[in-house]
C-alpha cells in the first residue's frame, strides 16, 4: 500500500463512482443515524458508527448517509441508532453494540425488515 | 471515558452543536517536554462569561441545555489529575477553543485510544463540516485538511465505500508513519 495517497487517485475513485451513480436509478438514499452525545459516546457509540462504517466500506455499499447527532434525549438506551428507509417512518433502536449494529444494517438497512428485538419507542 | 480520543469525539460534538462550520483537533505527543497536548478549536457561535463558567462546573445542573458541555468538567478533571492544565477561550459570535495539556508520563494519564476511529466518526457523521486535523509527535507532523479531499470529490459523498477506504488509509497511515518517526528522532 503506497503510504502517500494522492489527489490523482481520489479523482479516479470519483470517477468510478459516477459511473456507478449513472447506472442506478434515483431510489433515494438510507439515513442511519447514530446519536453521538457525551451519554452515546460514553455507552459505546463510537464503536457502533464504526461497526457500521466498516460495514459500508468492506460490503461496498453506496447509496446509505451515515450521520450523526448530538442527544437524542432517551440517555438510558444509549447507544441509539435510527434508520430511515427512502420514504419511511423513522425507527429506533436502543443499546445498540456493534454486532447488533451489523444485524440492523443486515436486516433493516438491507433486507428492509425491522429488527423488533432490539427496536425502542422514539 | 477511557481514552482521550473519546474525549475529543466529546468536545468536538460541542463544537458542531455550536453550529461550527469549521473545527480544527491538534494532537501533540513531546517526549522532550513530556506533554500530550490536545486542542479543538471552532468557529461557532461561542459562549459568554456566564455560560463559560457554568459549562466547567460540574455542580451547576441548572442548565437546560444539559447534553451540550456535559462532558467538559471530566475532561478538565482528567487533565488536572494528571499535573497538566485545561483552558477554554471563547468568544460569542466567534467561536471556543479547547485546550488541554497533560503529563505525557503521568501514571494516570489516560491512552489517547483510537483517535483514527474518532476522526472518521467525525468526518463521516458531519460532512457539511471543515475538518482540520494536525498530529504531531515530536518533531514530526501529519496534517489532513478535508477541503481539497472534497474538492476533488465534487458532490461524490464521502460516504461512498472507496472514498471512505482512501481517506481511512490516509488518516491511519498518516498518523502511524507520524508516531513511527517521531519516536525514532526522540529516541536518537
Amino acid at each position: 500500500m503506497p503510504s502517500v495517497k494522492s489527489l490523482d487517485d481520489l479523482k479516479k475513485i470519483r470517477e468510478e463512482a459516477l459511473k456507478k451513480q449513472q447506472l442506478k436509478e434515483t431510489s433515494g438514499k438510507t439515513e442511519v443515524v447514530v446519536g453521538m452525545g457525551t451519554v452515546g459516546i460514553a455507552a459505546g457509540a463510537r464503536e457502533t458508527l464504526k461497526a457500521i462504517l466498516d460495514m459500508i466500506e468492506k460490503d461496498n455499499l453506496s447509496d446509505i448517509i451515515v450521520r450523526q447527532t448530538g442527544n437524542i434525549g432517551l440517555d438510558s438506551y444509549e447507544p441509539i441508532v435510527q434508520v430511515i428507509l427512502p420514504g419511511e417512518e423513522k425507527v429506533s433502536y436502543g443499546k445498540v453494540n456493534p454486532e447488533m449494529a451489523r444485524r440492523i444494517m443486515k436486516e433493516h438497512v438491507l433486507g428492509g425488515e425491522i429488527v423488533k428485538d432490539f427496536q425502542i419507542e422514539g | 471515558m477511557r481514552e482521550l480520543a473519546l474525549h475529543i469525539l466529546d468536545i468536538a460534538e460541542n463544537s458542531i452543536s455550536a453550529n461550527a462550520d469549521e473545527i480544527k483537533i491538534i494532537v501533540e505527543e513531546d517526549l522532550g517536554k513530556d506533554i500530550l497536548r490536545i486542542l479543538i478549536q471552532d468557529n461557532g457561535k461561542g459562549m459568554d462569561a456566564e455560560t463559560l463558567a457554568k459549562i466547567t462546573d460540574p455542580f451547576i445542573t441548572s442548565r437546560k441545555t444539559r447534553s451540550v458541555g456535559l462532558g467538559i468538567p471530566f475532561f478538565k478533571a482528567a487533565a488536572e489529575a494528571c499535573e497538566g492544565s485545561f483552558t477554554i477561550h471563547s468568544v460569542p459570535g466567534k467561536g471556543t477553543t479547547v485546550e488541554a495539556v497533560f503529563k505525557h508520563s503521568h501514571i494516570d494519564r489516560m491512552p489517547l485510544g483510537n483517535i483514527e476511529s474518532t476522526l472518521l466518526t467525525l468526518l463521516m457523521g458531519t460532512p457539511e463540516i471543515h475538518w482540520i486535523f494536525e498530529y504531531r509527535n515530536n518533531e514530526s507532523c501529519f496534517i489532513f485538511d478535508d477541503q481539497p479531499i472534497k474538492e476533488t470529490l465534487d458532490g461524490i459523498p464521502l460516504s461512498e465505500p472507496a472514498v471512505m477506504r482512501y481517506i481511512r488509509e490516509m488518516i491511519e497511515t498518516g498518523i502511524q508513519e507520524a508516531r513511527l518517526s517521531g519516536i525514532m528522532e526522540a529516541t536518537h
